[in-house]
């Protein structure tokens, strides 16, 4: 109980990255597949910030004078995942694409029916 | 089969990745980098919040590479989908009178949020990336809540490539005034203030532009196949 009260974000963040992979791993779907991806991000993201997380810590923001500088979060993983998400809707938009483009081409989403993707 | 397949190897990966990750304490402050940066932040950069220092200052290239990156991903997306051939226009029903005249009064006040947010990027949370987001969720609004307007590219284009030249061209006369690029040339003003920061107040105008303009771009390219 006490090891799961102290690793909890690590194990949902964790859980995150699993279930997309179980996605990447099971489906046949292109969509699917472009949504495991993107659940992967988004837990990959969130063991970001968890790791720079600081029990009882403030934003790493000053608006106000009196905060205490030692009391803050890690704000490079902050900006480190700024950059992420980013990158992240980046590759998101161009998967979708491509897959309008091989829906039009194929007439099927089915990774195991177009015949050409086969190596 | 595949998925009884899948769920054992993910328990052996897991049972990996924890044996590992309960070695990394939870909940205490781990980088030498970041207590710097706290510490230094406002009397080197002059800003506020932390996070946009080391975005915009600290890490001002790695932010340039981003933008790159979402540029190009907007270009490759255009590129795409621009092959392909229109299919006659399709028949719409104009939305009724109420979803109208409400997407058109909060149009603009989505807009105003937007320009709030990455205007104080460097006092608050907030910033050029997400400020950006913010005013595309306008233009997503208006497609779909009036469907018959259209955005006008040729002036989404300009807004893009002026927030990108904006970006570079400060980059660059910062290497001509102090050394290197992405130089904080300009007045660091009173913490705290508006006008503070230098020139992270400029980027993030310019980032807001760009990201605005490029994801209504995107949202436009796919709303025209849908």
């Amino acid at each position: 109980m006490n090891f799961l009260f102290n690793n909890i974000y690590y194990i949902g963040s964790f859980g995150l990255i699993f279930i997309g992979l179980f996605i990447l791993m099971t489906k046949h779907n292109l969509i699917k597949m472009i949504i495991g991806l993107n659940i992967m991000d988004t837990g990959i993201n969130l063991l970001f910030i968890t790791i720079g997380y600081v029990r009882k810590a403030t934003a790493p923001i000053f608006s106000k004078p009196d905060l205490n500088p030692q009391n803050m979060v890690d704000p490079v993983v902050q900006a480190l995942i700024l950059t992420a998400i980013v990158i992240g809707l980046a590759v998101l938009a161009m998967a979708l694409s491509l897959s309008i483009r091989i829906y039009q081409f194929y007439g099927t989403l089915d990774i195991r029916k177009i015949k050409e993707q086969k190596w | 089969m595949r998925k009884i397949i899948a769920i054992i190897l993910l328990f052996i990966l897991s049972f990996a990745v924890l044996s590992s990750i309960s070695k990394i304490p939870f909940g205490i402050s781990k980088t030498k980098v970041g207590k710097y940066y706290i510490n230094n932040g406002i009397e080197q950069t002059g800003a506020v919040n932390i996070v946009t220092s080391v975005v915009l200052n600290y890490r001002g290239m790695d932010t340039l590479g981003e933008v790159t990156v979402l540029f190009i991903g907007a270009i490759g997306l255009m590129a795409i989908l621009s092959t392909i051939t229109r299919k006659t226009e399709k028949k719409l029903t104009p939305s009724s009178s109420i979803l109208s005249t409400g997407c058109k009064f909060l149009f603009p006040f989505i807009l105003l949020f937007g320009s709030y947010i990455f205007l104080n990027g460097h006092l608050s949370p907030g910033g050029g990336f997400q400020g950006g987001a913010i005013i595309a969720s306008a233009f997503l609004l208006k497609y779909l809540g009036c469907y018959e307007k259209r955005i006008n590219e040729k002036k989404f284009k300009v807004a893009e490539s002026l927030g990108g030249l904006v970006f570079i061209l400060i980059g660059i006369s910062g290497l001509i005034a102090g050394g290197y690029f992405l130089f904080n040339f300009l007045p660091k003003g009173t913490a705290g203030t508006l006008l503070s920061g230098g020139i992270i107040p400029i980027i993030y105008i310019a980032i807001g532009f760009k990201v605005g303009a490029e994801i209504s771009g995107i949202i436009d390219n796919l709303m025209e196949e849908s």
